[in-house]
């Protein structure tokens, strides 16, 4: 493979992974809001 | 009375379910051949750019759009614009936010079908010994009514079978239904995705078939040609793909978003999603048809296939190329590669259900199984004439207004509503309130000046498309006096039939000549019906409008 085309699709594939990653994980490890929030698996009583 | 109740269940379902909204057919079909045909490598460049100045902005809207119309119990477009700003113009505006996803579905629904379709001939080795050729004419039967494949009518089967399952999940709901579904669709498509893609560039040289490395096509599509960067048609196509990408103009991401409370995120949620997106399309869906094709081919003749668009490589090619791995391998790859179409199909097209469903639900107090029955039963009446009529230009035609220009429409409208009308100010703190990261400042200033000229520029760009799409000769010619000479693709030249007109005007067959009269019937036909479907939602909103002033809500 040429190298500037292996040095920019390593370079994309890997920023995107990575900034992918961080949002997901972000998202996964952010304290939930209080009740009442918008998602309803965590309610106390069903809806 | 019956009231919306629907609600997600879970942060990261409705992130999945986002994700999956965006995720499409497109993100393996179309972003790889676009990058061949923009400058390999030095595609990414301004494909990037527009993710951060078009892309990022117009999902920052349409969450905020769809989290504030939801407040006031607003669940589709219509009234979430008139919830922005009360002049009465703007409900007809958001009719789009549903017109778009009744076309989009009536002909999406079609094209997922062909994948259950063809999951099932992996299954049972139809493509086992075939040639190319028979490939190929496995899938020109199956488009072609007359000419069944293993089943009669197989197409239409397969097409009420795949809308019968869309309906029988919409009417589970959110949480029960649509979410479910990205939970399990999702992981299942990244995962077909990865093992898809580490089998495509770890493809060698005489094993299996191969005739070159898998590597070979990723050098193809990644080797840059700075020079096309300067080319106004390089940024004009990146535009393009971001938006379609993130399934931007069509309503269903202010849909989703409606349901959520105005304390909840809506900034991370929509980086989360919309870059779930981006590594499914960039980092999967490059490593995957190129590298295979080439490995089988060479560049040459998939240079030639690319010419033809994606969805001719992914069902026409792909199925002969996995027959080359022996019967079993075959049959993993085909599941793999169609079942991961189909859930990127399935997640978009039940977001295309929710706004619909909305509307209903919201304005007529139908309830969620009735509203998905009806959408069901408009989906089935709208998308036959696809099914039917497929050779003839119909499915075209359907996405072409309907998947194309309403998106771009749409886009440019909201967000000039959003930053102008309801105001920057107002925008900005509605997009940071109850935000779990910091949205940069400058994005304040993206939003307000630089998406609506991109999206005007990008409009303009599909409306006076020059001729071979060469800008730079267009100017030239301007600048010299001898005038703008159209593509017949451009927007205004597929208005007046020119392509199609010409072909007529060239044909000396009478059997061609004919069949070409009736193309052009059935386009215009399919355009009459796209505007009454136009104008019978406004008239649905219109009907709404009036009863919400009897009830003292306006």
């Amino acid at each position: 493979m040429d190298t500037t085309a292996l040095i920019l699709w390593l370079t994309t594939i890997t920023t995107i992974t990575l900034v992918t990653a961080y949002f997901f994980a972000k998202v996964l490890f952010t304290k939930p809001k209080t009740e009442p929030d918008s998602y309803s698996e965590n309610d106390d009583e069903p809806r | 009375m019956v009231t919306n109740k629907e609600a997600w269940g879970t942060r990261v379902g409705l992130i999945l379910a986002m994700a999956g909204n965006a995720v499409g057919f497109g993100n393996f079909l179309r972003f790889p051949v676009q990058a061949i045909q923009n400058g390999g490598g030095a595609f990414i460049i301004p494909y990037l750019v527009c993710f951060l100045l078009m892309g990022i902005p117009l999902l920052f809207i349409e969450w905020s759009i769809g989290r504030y119309g939801g407040q006031f119990g607003n669940h589709s477009t219509p009234f979430m614009m008139n919830s922005l700003d009360k002049k009465r113009i703007w409900k007809y505006v958001g009719v789009f936010g549903i017109f778009s996803n009744i076309g989009i579905a009536s002909y999406y629904c079609y094209l997922e079908s062909w994948t259950i379709s063809y999951v099932f001939h992996s299954i049972i080795g139809s493509f086992n010994g075939l040639s190319q050729e028979g490939v190929a004419n496995v899938f020109n039967n199956y488009v072609t009514l007359n000419k069944t494949t293993l089943i009669p009518y197989e197409s239409v089967i397969f097409f009420v079978l795949c809308l019968a399952l869309n309906v029988w999940i919409l009417s589970k709901g959110l949480s029960g239904g649509v979410e479910k579904v990205a939970k399990i669709g999702m992981p299942l498509l990244i995962g077909f995705g990865i093992v898809l893609a580490i089998k495509a560039v770890t493809l060698k040289a005489g094993h299996e078939g191969a005739i070159y490395d898998g590597t070979e096509g990723l050098n193809f599509l990644w080797t840059p040609k700075f020079d096309t960067i300067t080319n106004p048609k390089v940024w004009l196509a990146a535009a393009g793909q971001i938006f379609f990408t993130l399934s931007l103009g069509m309503g269903s991401i202010q849909a989703y978003a409606s349901y959520l409370k105005r304390k909840d995120d809506i900034a991370l949620n929509a980086m989360s999603a919309g870059w779930m997106n981006e590594f499914v399309e960039v980092v999967l869906g490059g490593a995957i048809i190129i590298p295979i094709s080439i490995g089988y081919l060479g560049i040459d003749k998939v240079t030639e296939l690319a010419g033809l668009g994606g969805l001719g490589m992914g069902f026409k090619t792909l199925p002969y190329l996995f027959a080359q791995w022996g019967p079993m391998l075959a049959a993993f790859a085909g599941v793999m590669w169609f079942g991961l179409l189909f859930f990127a199909g399935i997640t978009s097209s039940l977001a295309m259900g929710i706004p619909c469903m909305g509307f209903m639900q919201d304005e007529f107090n139908w309830n969620r199984k009735k509203s998905a029955m009806a959408f069901g039963i408009v989906i089935l009446i709208l998308g036959l004439p696809t099914v039917l009529f497929f050779n003839q230009g119909v499915f075209d035609e359907y996405d072409y207004w309907t998947g194309t220009v309403s998106l771009f429409v749409f886009a440019l409208l909201e967000s000039i509503l959003f930053a102008w009308i309801f105001g920057m100010k107002k925008g900005w703190k509605e997009i940071n309130h109850g935000a779990d990261i910091k949205v940069p400042i400058i994005y304040k200033y993206i939003i307000k000046y630089i998406t609506p000229v991109l999206l005007i520029f990008v409009f303009l760009g599909a409306l006076i498309t020059p001729l071979h799409n060469d800008w730079v000769a267009a100017f030239q010619s301007l600048i010299s006096g001898n005038g703008w000479l159209l593509d017949n693709g451009s927007i205004l030249m597929q208005i007046a039939n020119t392509a199609l007109k010409e072909e007529i005007a060239a044909a000396t067959n009478v059997i061609v000549k004919h069949d070409l009269e009736v193309k052009m019937y059935l386009i215009n036909g399919t355009r009459i019906l796209l505007i009454g479907v136009f104008v019978g939602v406004s008239v649905l909103v219109h009907i709404a409008y009036k009863n919400r002033i009897k009830k003292g809500k306006f």
